[in-house]
């Protein structure tokens, strides 16, 4: 087959919840089982107030550092969680494991908004892999300032992962 | 392996700083992006073949009671990747204003009625071909307040799961020859000679006779967060 041109991105502009609303998925695992964590935070502007109509998807391995189809059945590594009035969003999931040699555990995250006209992507490290975080190609290959803002601190089993869009917080995002 | 700017000669397309579109103001980062080398957890993505998605889904014009006003149009055509590959068995998730140009949102103020037989909602799982269809009715323009004056040009919203993470796509599907196009700053906010990419086309094939306009809109996902501009 030919080459096909990509199709552009657009804004997702801000009446998305009435098609994504049906997949608003913030468990990715019952809070009850074994290992289950809790992901939260806000999304916020270049002036520092909330972002009240985010939508935040993340993906990851589970546990075992595994994805879809060698996953067990139920497993899709996806949460996506339309953010609240305070910007707030967060997911209960498990810690995923290595992915690779070189990789500190983490979750991939994706921003998308009104005045986004494309989505932001971003890692969610976990404060309380110090170690792993230390070996970790893309941590290590960013200042030490930038790369703060992947990393996750724990309190109480949840993970606090604010994402600031713009500003003097800004959250290093992706691109390939 | 890493390295800290986006490669020269890439630019975004289209860009997160896009001064006439208002909103990107306060939310565009202001630092260079960070070029990453794709790993595991980019090169996979989740499945959602195994979904409960049925017709209905589909066909935005029999979720209620009654038919919603409106012309009744099909929207069909292709998931695809850069290689021309179909994606199969993958989600396809749609939105839109009514008829009149009005979303069923809280959030939407825009004096035009509310259609209660219209919610503006879709999705479906591409077939082995890549190909998804919709049945639907043409949305309406509408004003927003970006500018004096400023109206979007009738749009569907798309949003697709390629086979990766790399290749999530949020876009929006434009109608042939509107002329709301050379006003609209988030259609102009892509270059120009990418815009088409974004318009569907009028098919015969598709339409069905004494019922519904058929429109075809071939998805095709990059995989790219910073497009080459040439090329």
């Amino acid at each position: 087959m030919s080459e096909a041109a990509p199709t552009p991105s657009q804004t997702v502009g801000p009446f998305f919840d009435i098609g994504f609303r049906w997949l608003h998925t913030q468990d990715l695992v019952g809070p009850s089982v074994p290992g289950a964590i809790r992901i939260a935070g806000g999304v916020f502007d270049g002036v520092g107030d909330p972002i009240p109509d985010a939508v935040v998807e993340i993906f990851q391995a589970d546990a075992e550092g595994r994805f879809p189809p060698e996953t067990e059945t139920g497993w899709r590594g996806f949460g996506r969680c339309l953010s609240d009035p305070e910007g707030g969003f967060h997911f209960v999931t498990v810690k995923p494991g290595s992915v690779a040699p070189g990789n500190a555990p983490h979750v991939d995250v994706s921003v998308f908004a009104r005045g986004l006209l494309q989505r932001l992507v971003t890692r969610c490290y976990f404060g309380d892999e110090e170690r792993a975080n230390a070996a970790d190609e893309v941590l290590c290959s960013l200042d030490d300032g930038v790369a703060a803002t992947l990393v996750a601190p724990v309190e109480d089993g949840t993970y606090r992962f604010d994402i600031h869009v713009q500003g003097e917080k800004e959250t290093a995002f992706f691109a390939w | 392996m890493v390295s800290n700017e986006v490669t020269k000669g890439l630019e975004l397309d289209p860009p997160y700083d896009s001064p006439g579109y208002r909103s990107t103001q306060l939310r565009f980062p202001k630092r260079p992006l960070v070029a990453l080398q794709e790993g595991p957890t980019e090169l996979h993505g989740p499945v959602f073949g195994d979904l409960a998605v049925g017709p209905d889904d589909a066909d935005l014009t029999r979720q209620h009671t009654g038919e919603p006003l409106g012309e009744r149009i099909v929207v069909s055509g292709r998931l695809l990747d850069e290689r021309g590959r179909p994606i199969v068995n993958q989600l396809v998730e749609v939105w839109q204003a009514n008829a009149a140009g009005r979303y069923a949102h809280a959030g939407d103020q825009h004096r035009a009625p509310l259609d209660a037989n219209f919610t503006g909602a879709g999705r479906c799982i591409s077939d082995v071909e890549g190909g998804y269809r919709f049945v639907t009715v043409k949305p309406g323009a509408y004003p927003w307040r970006n500018h004096t004056n400023a109206w979007r040009p009738a749009h569907i919203h798309f949003s697709v799961f390629g086979r990766a993470f790399t290749e999530r796509l949020v876009t929006q599907m434009y109608f042939p020859g509107d002329p709301l196009f050379e006003f609209d700053p988030i259609f102009r906010s892509v270059s120009e000679r990418a815009r088409g990419r974004m318009v569907s086309e009028f098919e015969l094939a598709t339409t069905v006779e004494e019922w519904a306009l058929g429109y075809r809109f071939d998805v095709v996902v990059g995989g790219h967060l910073a497009t080459p501009m040439v090329g």
